[in-house]
């Protein structure tokens, strides 16, 4: 079944980029209306009286979360310091002045002002300036995590010798074509966003951050980036060589299995990589936006989202062909058997979800629940709002098994899970880098239509390369007569 | 009920009695029971058999188990009682809600499983000293039997039963019909 990418989709995705590039470019313009303190301050007043969510007190709780801590490391440095001048300020019993004494002091003391005194209007002016950042990562690591899960569950099959899932093997390969230029993309914007979305990255926060400071063997920008692309390089030589043993499967003999046989091998070596490098890279790319919070089953709950993503982007992709009748040999069981995992999986995610969320509820340590508080106090729509589209929302259209077998029930399906999953991710960037002052507006549109429309032009430019049928996989047979 | 006979078809293949099946169908004689000594995929397909509607019954089940847990710890823990245990917000049940799915879970699981379980014992009539409904013991081991009544038609439906290949043919009266 040769398949083209028609000039309808191709002509679409590019709109999609044009459009998402302006939107991109409106945030920059937009955040940079905002160029100094005054600017911030006139905007807080502007909103205090349009009674809009009274964010003078609102932003100063919030921002205590990544600012607090500072202040507190850095006054208690300077206490050692100068005990003399400290003791002077605590008689005065005022923080405004000791910022005032610090100033003059050193260096050091200078940015201890810029911890205490200025901290909300500049404050708010960093959360300004680092929206169009953040909003454009997590697009772009929301369409990367889709291409890197369907990886894994490519890889899966092929270790596991599914019977079923052979003929959805050349969708699958046509979406993991995005890996390379998506984590490209993802750790190109890092590097530029730098401390715009990693405040571990600013020299000046790790130099009165204790706590970063500690970390800082592993959370630092060159490490980060030999780590990033050592995850990538690996990523992508599993996805270059399965492709091509695949498509040599299809030129080979009849009774040649080799090339099955390599990549059997090789998908085997590449899950036992990918779990371990999964985990590193959402330290990395994830869980550093706030370094002063860890999380041990962090890695399993990013896991569970993109594998998700993933599942549900295949059967979205193959119910399109499909209804283009480029897939004959996809039936119903296919799509039944693509729903129960698109089912299984999310609950398997709202499992982590919950259980990374309870056990921090229940135990309620500060270190680790502001990671929460901020959440729900902020984030409160998103936060819940996620799980009823990630979970009660799968669970309770995709229980029946008649449904399953409905392509366009399965395709509403998929359309909240994936919306849900974006939010998961928004969730977990947005709180660390803008705090309370987010919005789903222009910029964060404008980036999912960019990285949606490069998505979409490489993952279908890919599938139109070779036959859609991999018919020199030894299991095609009976994935061809799969029934259930 | 007058004593009615029925013919007891044998087979010692799975496959030839999935065809037999089919074709006894097909000349619309109405099967009165198949006994296998294993589950055949396909056959109450076959058969013609309508789909079960167990699995309705276990959701069902499962929302009166969430249902009972959460009515049960709203009571006990926030109406009857709301002590504090360790600083957990008593208040209200959605304030405390978190430490509670657990056990709306597991009563979930509990309910669907154990009454959907119960539910097909009941359905399908087994219990403890029930006596075995069995017409040959052969069908237990290896061989699979299918069961028709006869209405007159002794000479044609032994034909046709020999022409599937049926092993043995034999004419029973049945004193009561289940």
């Amino acid at each position: 079944m040769e398949y083209k990418i028609s000039n309808r989709l191709k002509i679409g995705a590019i709109v999609l980029m044009v459009l998402g590039a302006l939107g991109m470019g409106y945030g920059f313009l937009d955040a940079h209306h905002y160029e100094t303190e005054e600017d911030v301050r006139e905007l807080l007043a502007s909103e205090s009286h349009g009674g809009g969510h009274g964010s003078d007190e609102h932003g100063e709780e919030t921002h205590g979360e990544s600012h607090e801590e500072t202040s507190t490391y850095t006054s208690e440095s300077h206490d050692d310091e100068h005990a003399e001048s400290t003791l002077h300020v605590e008689e005065v019993d005022g923080h405004e002045l000791m910022s005032e004494d610090d100033g003059t002091l050193s260096q050091g003391a200078a940015h201890a002002e810029e911890g205490h005194k200025m901290s909300h209007e500049e404050h708010v002016l960093h959360q300004i300036h680092n929206r169009p950042w953040s909003a454009m990562y997590v697009a772009a690591f929301f369409f990367f995590m889709i291409a890197l899960g369907v990886l894994a569950f490519y890889a899966i099959q092929y270790a596991a010798q599914a019977g079923w899932s052979p003929v959805l093997f050349r969708v699958m390969e046509g979406i993991t074509s995005y890996v390379l230029p998506g984590g490209i993309l993802v750790l190109l914007i890092a590097f530029l966003a730098d401390k715009h979305i990693f405040i571990w990255m600013d020299p000046e926060v790790v130099a009165h951050d204790a706590l970063i400071q500690g970390k800082s063997g592993w959370l630092n920008k060159t490490g980060f980036m030999i780590r990033g692309f050592i995850f990538l390089g690996g990523w992508f030589a599993y996805r270059y060589f399965s492709r091509k043993f695949s498509i040599a499967q299809d030129n080979a003999d009849v009774n040649d299995n080799r090339n099955f046989k390599k990549n059997f091998r090789i998908s085997a070596a590449f899950l036992v990589f990918y779990i371990y490098t999964e985990s590193m890279m959402s330290w990395d790319w994830i869980m550093s936006v706030d370094p002063h919070w860890f999380s041990t089953l962090f890695g399993w709950y990013v896991f569970a989202s993109m594998f998700v993503s993933g599942i549900t982007v295949i059967a979205m992709v193959t119910i399109f062909l499909k209804s283009k009748g480029l897939l004959e040999f996809v039936n119903d069981s296919h799509i039944h058997d693509l729903a129960k995992f698109m089912f299984g999986i999310s609950i398997f995610w709202t499992y982590l979800w919950f259980s990374q969320f309870m056990l921090i509820w229940y135990s309620n340590i500060p270190e680790e629940v502001t990671y929460f508080v901020t959440r729900i106090e902020d984030y409160k729509l998103p936060f819940f709002g996620m799980v009823a589209m990630n979970f009660i929302f799968p669970l309770l259209l995709l229980m029946n098994s008649d449904y399953k077998r409905i392509p366009w029930f399965v395709v509403m399906a998929g359309i909240v899970i994936l919306c849900g999953h974006y939010i998961d991710v928004f969730n977990m960037i947005m709180p660390a880098t803008v705090g309370d002052r987010w919005f789903i507006g222009i910029p964060e549109i404008g980036s999912i239509l960019f990285f949606g429309g490069l998505f979409l032009l490489v993952v279908f430019t890919s599938l139109g390369k070779y036959p859609l049928l991999a018919k020199g996989n030894p299991f095609i047979k009976e994935s061809e007569h799969f029934h259930y | 009920m007058e004593a009615s006979k029925v013919i007891h078809a044998i087979y010692t293949d799975d496959d030839v009695l999935m065809s037999a099946v089919k074709k006894v169908k097909s000349e619309k004689h109405h099967i009165e029971e198949i006994y296998t000594p294993f589950p055949v995929h396909g056959l109450d397909k076959a058969m013609g058999l309508a789909p079960t509607r167990i699995a309705i019954t276990s959701f069902m089940y499962g929302c009166v188990g969430l249902t009972v847990a959460i009515v049960m710890m709203n009571f006990i823990m926030i109406k009857d009682w709301p002590q504090d245990i360790g600083g957990k917000p008593s208040f209200s049940y959605i304030e405390n809600m978190p430490a509670f799915v657990p056990i709306m879970f597991e009563l979930t699981v509990f309910f669907a499983a154990h009454l959907m379980v119960i539910t097909f014992y009941l359905r399908s009539r087994m219990w403890p000293f029930k006596k075995a409904e069995n017409p040959d013991p052969r069908t237990t081991d290896d061989h699979f039997l299918m069961e028709i009544a006869i209405h007159d038609n002794q000479a044609t439906l032994e034909e046709l039963l020999k022409e599937t290949g049926a092993v043995e043919i034999n004419i029973i009266d049945k004193e009561d019909a289940h």
